[in-house]
Order: structure tokens, then sequence, then C-alpha cells
């Protein structure tokens, strides 16, 4: 998923006995599964925290492009170069969309991204890992958009109304990058020389355990989580995610012919589920933190194309400026 | 080009032009992936290029289509080196400043609108088909690339010089876009292609229209201009623009899918 450890602000879930009027009123449109729309009346912990949440996914969609422009220019055909441009040009969109989103919670688009860009707010920690052969182009469609998926199925359902809408349009073109990027690695399985194999197993070998962590950290580990369950922000916890992921992401690593880094993945009779081995949540605390492969570029790329932007957006301004004068003057 | 040229080989000849100055403008888009000055742009820059990629996967079929040596599509695009590449200067020179992106892409869309105009009317049907559906995106990216140019130059006071230089130093690739050569005449003769006198009549009264609306100065008329891309004569950028586009088809060179 792609917004990790979102802050709620509330240390416990209050009891209907202890909110004022209005907020049980909200929490029982809420229970009775009422979309929230943005003129009506929230408290300001769900409005705070939905709008970390949505700015979260928002970046992450629009810092997702670096990992993939890396490979943009190297597409090995005119068949898969414009996939992977289709692909990007998706992502820019999902990210203006979701801005627009966040928007109607009274949020602004380009506070948010100065805060991106000051190091003060997150975005999935995947995209701070680097892509270093073409299989990864398979890969992050199959592993990164499929977890994003698991994570977004689930939010179609979410309790503010732009957001869940957001998600089911954004979700359908996610399983369209999905089934494309299982694609290129079974292409490359079935029909590639032994060096194409290779690479296909060597992507999945870095990115399996990245992948994993995108659904955050366990349950026991997730302060916030409760809080946004209660307001349907969330519908289900994290480690319910990444079982699921993991649950439909295995049989697929098999039909691939490719494996994963992870010795006690193996499927038990009694839970009905696979078992995986510990996560290493230093790592991902790491790079949560900043200390990524790629946290340091990533950001600086953003920052300046928007800050190396500027003059481009002022001259924008100032012609619409100055077209609106003449049209004025000759009226 | 001796004068034995054949009908057959302008045609080939030409929609090699046509796909290579498509690719190589849409590699050149590629770069600017996630390093846009807003994210409404990184939409718009990736839209263009695929529109141009996707022309280039178009004409490079037909062309494998009429060369019929055993070669794709993607071996044109991918196996050819510079000196067998046929696009304009003017397209791969590099993104520069937003000014420089755009008013390549302006000089760029310009040619491109009037040609393609010009080819919808061929009597060969796959050209004309391919240039109908072009012409119809082409036509949003030169309203586009005309509109940046107008709000640089008519902007801010530091947009208008940026926009200024980028006219004057990307200026001396347009000659050989609007010269015709063998290639050209052979084709308009057969009725196919733009007549070359009208194309460059064209090609400079909407430039010039463009520009000054834009309150900037065009460059004098006898200005000096750079050639050779018609012969496979290239500036030094396009041997980088290769080498990382066909990376991955040189060195695997036994790889049979992607
Ligand atoms: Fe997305
Ligand atoms: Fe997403
Ligand atoms: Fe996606």
């Amino acid at each position: 998923m792609y917004a990790q450890l979102v802050e709620t602000g509330a240390k416990r879930v209050k009891s209907l006995e202890e909110m004022s009027p209005e907020e049980r009123e909200f929490q029982l449109k809420i229970d009775a599964e009422t979309k929230i729309e943005a003129k009506n009346w929230m408290p300001e912990g769900y409005r705070k925290t939905l709008i970390r949440q949505i700015s979260q996914h928002a970046h992450s969609e629009v810092v997702g492009m670096l990992p993939e422009g890396n490979w943009v220019t190297r597409a090995p055909t005119l068949k898969r170069k414009l996939q992977l441009m289709a692909k990007i040009q998706d992502e820019a969109g999902h990210g203006l969309y979701l801005y627009s989103a966040m928007e109607t919670l009274g949020a602004d688009r380009d506070e948010e991204i100065d805060k991106l860009h000051e190091g003060k707010v997150k975005y999935s920690s995947i995209f701070n890992y680097p892509t270093l052969n073409w299989a990864d182009m398979g890969t992050v469609g199959w592993l990164v958009d499929g977890a994003a998926i698991v994570n977004q199925v689930v939010l179609q359902r979410t309790s503010y109304g732009p957001y869940s809408r957001a998600m089911i349009r954004i979700c359908k073109e996610e399983s369209f990058h999905q089934r494309q990027g299982y694609q290129i690695l079974l292409d490359l399985m079935r029909e590639g020389t032994e060096e194409q194999k290779q690479m296909v197993q060597d992507s999945i070998n870095r990115f399996w355990w990245p992948s994993l962590m995108m659904f955050g950290p366990s349950d026991d580990q997730s302060p916030n989580s409760q809080q946004s369950m209660a307001w349907k922000i969330k519908r289900k916890s994290n480690d319910e995610l990444r079982q699921m992921f993991i649950d439909q992401t295995v049989p697929q690593l098999e039909f691939l012919g490719c494996t994963a880094p992870d010795p006690d993945l193996k499927w038990n009779e009694e839970r009905g589920h696979y078992d995986f081995g510990e996560i290493d949540w230093q790592e991902f605390y790491d790079v949560l933190k900043g200390n990524g492969p790629c946290n340091k570029e990533r950001i600086e790329t953003r920052k300046n194309a928007i800050d190396g932007g500027a003059w481009v957006r002022e001259a924008a301004r100032a012609y619409a400026e100055k077209q609106q004068q003449k049209q004025q003057n000759a009226a | 080009m001796s004068k034995a040229m054949t009908q057959q080989e302008a045609l080939q000849e030409y929609l090699l032009r046509l796909a290579d100055s498509d690719m190589i403008l849409g590699q050149r888009l590629c770069e600017l992936c996630g390093k846009a000055p807003a994210l409404e742009e990184e939409m718009a820059l990736m839209n263009v290029a695929l529109d141009l990629v996707g022309q280039a996967r178009n004409w490079y079929e037909y062309a494998a289509e009429l060369i019929d040596d055993g070669r794709s599509a993607d071996d044109l695009a991918f196996r050819r080196d510079a000196h067998d590449y046929r696009n304009a200067l003017m397209v791969e020179q590099p993104n520069g400043d937003y000014a420089v992106t755009m008013g390549r892409q302006f000089f760029f869309d310009a040619w491109h609108y009037f040609t393609l105009a010009s080819l919808v009317k061929a009597p060969d049907e796959r050209i004309a088909s391919i240039a109908a559906k072009a012409a119809k995106e082409v036509q949003y990216h030169l309203r586009r690339s005309s509109e940046w140019v107008k709000r640089f130059g008519d902007g801010t006071e530091e947009s208008h010089q940026r926009m200024q230089t980028a006219v004057d130093d990307l200026w001396r690739f347009t000659g050989e876009m609007i010269e015709a050569d063998d290639v050209e005449q052979t084709l308009f003769k057969a009725g196919i292609g733009p007549n070359p006198e009208q194309l460059a009549a064209d090609w400079k009264g909407l430039v010039n229209e463009v520009l000054t609306e834009a309150t900037l100065t065009p460059p004098p008329e006898d200005a000096w201009m750079y050639r050779g891309a018609k012969v496979g004569h290239h500036t030094e950028h396009l041997g980088y623009i290769l080498a990382e586009m066909q990376f991955l088809q040189r060195a695997y060179p036994d790889a049979k899918t992607w």
C-alpha cells in the first residue's frame, strides 16, 4: 500500500458516550456505511488523518514515476516502451486525481508538495529502492502495483466519498498495470535466454521483501490503525492485507518458475494461508527515516523539477494575466 | 542520392525520416519523465511522447514491410546506428530548459503539421491512414507548443529572455526541415508528401506569426543553417541518445523476446 504509518492524533478510540453530539452523529453515519462528503461536518482528526493519508498516496504515485522513468528511455522494444510510457502517464494521472480529492478537504496541493520536498511527510517506502535491470519493470508492475491493489480494493469502501471514488477509478488502471507487469516476467521466463531469466529472479529477490513492507508495520506496532479502522478510513489491518497479498502472489510466483528469497515461505494447511519469514523491520524504519538506497535522489529529483520550474509557472501566470487584461480592455 | 533513385527507394527513405524524427523526439521527451515543471506538464509531455512513439511504430512497420529484408520495426528502431538514422537534427537537440524543450517542439510540430496535412492525401492508402491518425494528434501538439512559445515570449522578462535565446539557438536546425532534397522532390512528383515550396512558405508563415505574437524577434532570413541529417550526418548528440535507447537490444543480441 502507498500509505504507511498514517498518524491519526488519537491515543485511543473514543466510545459513543464520550463523544460530543456532532461526533456521535458522524460516527453513527460511518457505522451505517454512509459516505462522508466534503460539505459534511467531520472531526478535525478525521480530516487531518485523511489529508495525511491521501497526500501520502498522491506523493507515492508521483515519486513512483521515477523508478520507472529510469527505464523508459531504455525500454527494449516499441511495444514495451509504449506500455511503460502509458503506465507512467497513468501514475501521473493518479497523482493529480488524488491531490484533487485531498483538496476537497481544504488542503493545498502546493503546500503538501512543499512538505514532501522538505522531508516532513512520507511516501511509500517501496519507491526508495532502485530499478537495476529491465525485469524490474515487470516486477514493479506485478508486485508493487499488485500490493497497492490489495490495499486499494479495500479502500474503494473507505468512508470518505471523494477518496473512495478516486480508488474505484485508480484500481482499474492498477490492475491493468499488474497484469502487464506479470506478462513481462512471464514472457522473459518462457521465451527468454538464460541471462534474461536470471534478470527476472534477481529482480524478484530484490523486490520481494520491500513489497511486503508496503503494507506497513505489524498490527501490534500500528498505534494509529484502531482509530483509522473506527473511522473506516482503513478497512483491514496491515497484517490481514499482507497475508492476502502473499496468498494470491505465491501461486503466481510458482507459475513463473521463480522463487522468493524466504526459506520460511510455505503453505500452512491448518491456517489455510502461507506462512512466511520475519520481515526486517529495521530496514523498513530506516528507509522511512530517509535512509533507503534512493531517498535522497528521489526527493532531490522532485524538488529540482518543481523548484526549477518556478519560472515556467510564473511565466504562465503572467501571460494569463496579460491576456485577461487585454480582453478587459477590448470589452 | 543518385538520379537513378526509384520512387520505392525514395519512399523507404522518407518513411525512415518520419519514423526516426518521431522516435527521437519521443525519446527526448521520455528523458523528462518525473522532471517536468508541473504535474499537468508531466501528463502532457508523456502524452505527446506516446503519440510520437506510436506514430514511429506505424511508420517503422510500414517501412519494414517495404524494405522487406527480414528486419522488423523493432530492428529498425533499435538496431540501426546513427549514420543510418534519418531524423531531423532539430529533434536530437538536448531538452535544455523548458523554453528550449518547447521551442524545439514548436519548430518540429509546425513542420510535422503541414507535412501530415499533405500526407493525408497520399494515394498510398497506408500512408494516408497513418497520417490521418497522426494529424489529429499533431494538431494538438502544435496548439500546445505554440501556446507555450507565446506564454514564454509574452510572460515575464526572464521567460522572454529564455525563449528568445532558445529560438536563436535552435534556428540553425530549421533550415534542413523545410529544404527538399531528391527524396522529397521525387515523392512530391509521385503525389506523396508536400509541395516543397508550399511547405516552406506555410512553415515560415506560421512560425513568424507565432513568434510575432509572442513578442519575439525572428532570426534573420539569411541566418546560417546546419545540415546533414538527411544523409546521416548528425550532431554529436544522436550517438548518446541511441546508446541509451538501444542498450538492451545491443547488450543482449541473442534475446528473441522482451
Ligand atoms: Fe498508480
Ligand atoms: Fe496507487
Ligand atoms: Fe500503477
